[in-house]
């Protein structure tokens, strides 16, 4: 929902404000259109990367501000779930907010791993924001080098 | 339009023709300054730098030196650098700039120069 300025309709005058302020609302839009696209404007979706190489899938997750304790790392057959809550620092009294950009609330992320992983031997480390899981490949999952003997 | 509320990702660079992320910020008026706080994860303590000149805050995260995970599969992160830079509000004391950077965070703390914090006087 949106405050709409009340034009009175007897009045016609042109000011290149409003064009300015419209011209600005459609961009808002088409902005707001874009962030909000998965639906739940309370959630927020961190960025991903996954890397794989010969020993093991690497998941790398930026939670900036999420505190340690704050976030969930799941395991069910070949999908890894993240989820947590960024929780707002502590409200300061009488204080105005002039700018505010950055998402608070719950988050989940799922990602279907390249290939089959160890479960029991899954680590993490959180460091400068970023998680960063380090799951190792199961043995079947692990390229084998096979000698054929040419005859 | 002299506060610390415009700013402007890529002032004074764009002839190096780096792209910068431009991180999310919050800001916060209080009585004694403003409290700023940026997202930039991957940037460690000391990849963040923030200098103050000609009435300008600029404020840039490097991120360190990532090690090779192998193939990437899959990626949404970027590895550029962060930067914002914001206009001052001359009322603040920029000898008093203080920052802390924690898991990804910066925040900055403006404090407002003596002569115009709010100040309750008592008549005699």
């Amino acid at each position: 929902m949106s405050i709409i300025r009340y034009r009175n309709p007897d009045l016609v005058t042109w000011s290149p404000y409003d064009r300015l302020s419209s011209l600005r609302d459609l961009l808002d839009s088409a902005f707001q259109l874009a962030s909000n696209a998965p639906g739940n404007p309370e959630s927020w979706t961190p960025a991903l990367d996954v890397f794989e190489d010969e020993e093991k899938v690497t998941v790398r997750v930026e939670l900036a501000g999420v505190k340690k304790e704050d976030f969930d790392i799941s395991l069910q057959d070949d999908v890894l779930t993240i989820s947590g809550e960024r929780k707002a620092e502590t409200e300061q009294r009488g204080s105005e907010s002039f700018r505010s950009e950055r998402y608070f609330g719950s988050f989940t992320r799922s990602v279907t791993l390249p290939s089959p992983v160890k479960a029991d031997a899954v680590t993490a480390t959180y460091q400068d924001g970023v998680l960063t899981v380090t799951l190792p490949k199961a043995e079947e999952a692990k390229p084998r080098k096979i000698q054929v003997n040419l005859e | 339009m002299s506060t610390l509320t415009t700013c402007s990702p890529t002032s004074s660079t764009q002839s190096r023709r780096i792209e910068y992320i431009t991180p999310r910020a919050n800001l916060h008026h209080d009585g004694e300054g403003y409290t700023l706080e940026l997202e930039m994860p991957g940037v460690a303590k000391d990849g963040v730098e923030i200098t103050v000149e000609d009435g300008k805050l600029t404020l840039t995260g490097r991120r360190a030196e990532e090690q090779s995970f192998g193939r990437p599969v899959y990626r949404e992160r970027s590895q550029n650098e962060y930067r914002r830079v914001f206009d001052l509000d001359p009322s603040i004391d920029t000898d008093k700039i203080t920052a802390s950077m924690n898991q990804g965070l910066l925040t900055v703390r403006l404090q407002k120069s003596e002569a115009v914090k709010p100040r309750k006087i008592t008549v005699a």
